[in-house]
């Protein structure tokens, strides 16, 4: 039976880079241990042989052309960003 | 005129005849939405000048070959379009007023010159069963305004079903097409993994999400598929298949035709009236000369477990995308990088998205990785050998698309697990990667509709056509109309 702490809620909201309030911690910490609790049914299957299934389709690496083709312009990529200053993408200072 | 009372074929030959034209025809859908709109909320963005004008285009030049001309269609919100608005119903994207290109499903629409009514609204990044995590509006069931359409692309299936838009295209990642496709009475299908090129929708679980048609006819609906399927080079995980003539697999033959019934599909927590519906529906397909056994998928069990697992895994990769820096939404009070991705993905995203993420970034994270996301890779691939095992003797697999009819607004939202649990018969069909649709094959004493569910093999979309099409000649289910805003006839 899985316990999650809050502790552990607050420490993965921030590897999802998510900031949560003291309550959203306390909901989250219920429902993902119940969550977590139901998924513990899987324990019941032996699958120590059995190989992990990542795509249903059986497929090798697709490779194609590494060639440079027209797509969109550096304004139309600038076009809908939160802001943006002499052609680039503008984001808060990451040095004090 | 009324969408209701026509097909596309139907509006084809009316268009031909110069009894109709496009204008009429966008004209028609637009008075519905008028009409019907404030009672279903199906849409988020309507494009009615853009496509008003596209009508009196086509009006002007004519149809050629192409097997959509001006026909009415919505997009689920999580489909790219070029210079409309897409916001995945999340408020991150609320200001997304002008992607860059379009999805590749809507390339081929415009192709065949289709007119898009508007975005269809659904469940936060497709994040739910019953479109009530959309940040935008509650989209209502056109059958009973109290209850859900389902989800996630309830929107879709109840813009189709409220005669608002001839046809929608919708996503399913775990039942998102099949089940608001049974709660609202119409023609859903999820195509096999890799049918229908992903390019430009907006990933929720990469290794389960498909495009698929919603329709009010089998017809129809094969008729779409026709058109979006193929390969795309866009999409390196589409699959290099011949698109087969979907429309010329519809003989209303069955005879022959070997049907496996799961047992966990018809047992415990199946309500008597939807396993009733769905025990008559095989009587129909005995009486035309198909056989029905009863069979197991053992794993069947673990499905919503594993599926839960594994999509929350993907999206919280997928959804890191939403940062606050190329598009979207960025919050006003973040003075530093980190507060920029933090709060700007905390006020964007709505509390399902964010249990989501949670939830997979968990089951990701070192000392858990093992134990939760690579145990249920494993379990996936028990999952899709009892399908495997299955099809080597059957043609298809049939039971019912959810256990119940759809529930009423409110009733499920505020307990997840009850919630995710209700998709235990669609999950399956997305975690072996095979076929499956939902037609109308009855309804409950309330009067809302029941959904069959009928699963074939991968890229035998074909089998599963020709047997949802003759089950639906000899039956009226699909003929009989919400009584919305008024009569309809």
């Amino acid at each position: 039976m899985a316990e999650i702490t809050k502790e552990q809620v607050k420490h993965v909201a921030d590897l999802a880079r998510l900031a949560i309030t003291e309550e959203e911690a306390e909901m989250f910490t219920e429902h993902l241990s119940s969550i977590i609790s139901y998924a513990e049914q899987l324990n019941e299957l032996d699958t120590e042989n059995v190989k992990p299934t990542t795509h249903v389709l059986d497929l090798k690496n697709v490779l194609r052309k590494d060639e440079p083709k027209k797509w969109i312009t550096q304004d139309e990529a600038l076009k809908n960003a939160p802001d943006k200053q002499d052609g680039l993408f503008r984001v808060p200072s990451i040095l004090e | 005129m009324a969408l209701f009372d026509h097909t596309i074929k139907t509006l084809e030959e009316k268009l031909h005849n110069k009894e109709i034209n496009v204008q009429d025809l966008v004209s028609a859908s637009y008075e519905r939405i008028q009409k019907v709109e404030k009672d279903v909320k199906a849409f988020i963005t309507l494009n009615e000048e853009q496509a008003r004008e596209k009508a009196k285009k086509l009006d002007e030049t004519g149809a050629g070959n192409e097997k959509l001309f001006g026909i009415p269609v919505g997009i689920k919100d999580n489909i790219m379009t070029k210079g409309l608005r897409t916001t995945c119903a999340s408020q991150f994207l609320s200001n997304f007023n002008d992607p860059l290109y379009d999805a590749t499903v809507i390339n081929k629409l415009e192709a065949e010159n289709a007119v898009t009514i508007g975005k269809l609204n659904m469940d936060e990044f497709a994040m739910g069963s019953s479109t009530e995590t959309s940040s935008y509006a509650k989209t209502r069931n056109p059958w009973n305004t109290d209850y859900v359409p389902g989800g996630s692309s309830g929107g879709s299936a109840a813009a189709v079903a409220a005669g608002e838009v001839l046809f929608a295209l919708g996503s399913d990642t775990g039942g998102s097409i099949r089940q608001p496709a049974s709660f609202c009475g119409v023609v859903g299908l999820k195509p096999t993994y890799g049918r229908v090129s992903r390019f430009g929708l907006v990933a929720f679980a990469s290794s389960l999400d498909q495009i698929g048609p919603i329709t009010r006819t089998v017809e129809d609906n094969a008729r779409v598929l026709e058109i979006i399927a193929g390969h795309d080079a866009m999409d390196s995980t589409s699959a290099n298949v011949d698109v087969e003539k979907y429309t010329e697999s519809l003989t209303g033959d069955v005879k022959g035709l070997k049907i496996a019934v799961p047992k966990e599909y018809i047992g415990e927590g199946v309500n008597p009236e939807v396993r009733e519906a769905v025990m008559h529906a095989l009587k129909q397909y005995e009486a035309m000369g198909a056989t029905w056994e009863e069979v197991s998928l053992p794993h069947s069990k673990y499905a919503v477990a594993t599926y839960y697992l594994l999509s929350s895994s993907e999206a919280s990769a997928n959804l890191a995308r939403f940062d606050g820096v190329r598009y979207g939404v960025r919050s006003e009070k973040a003075k530093t990088m980190e507060e920029m991705f933090k709060l700007s993905r905390s006020e964007g995203f709505g509390e399902e998205v964010k249990r989501r993420i949670m939830l997979g970034t968990f089951a990701l994270s070192s000392g858990y990785y093992d134990a939760y996301y690579k145990k249920a890779q494993k379990v996936r691939t028990l999952i899709k050998n009892d399908f495997d095992e299955i099809f080597q003797k059957y043609d298809v697999v049939m039971g019912p698309t959810n256990p119940t009819t759809a529930f009423k607004i409110g009733e499920k939202i505020d307990d997840p697990l009850t919630m995710y649990t209700n998709d235990i018969l669609t999950i399956p069909v997305n975690l072996a990667g095979v076929p499956g649709i939902s037609i109308p094959c009855g309804f409950s004493s309330e009067g809302l509709p029941i959904g069959l569910q009928i699963i074939g093999k991968p890229f035998a979309e074909s089998t599963v056509y020709r047997a949802a099409h003759a089950f639906e000649q000899q039956t009226t289910y699909h003929q009989k109309q919400p009584q919305l805003g008024g009569a309809n006839k």
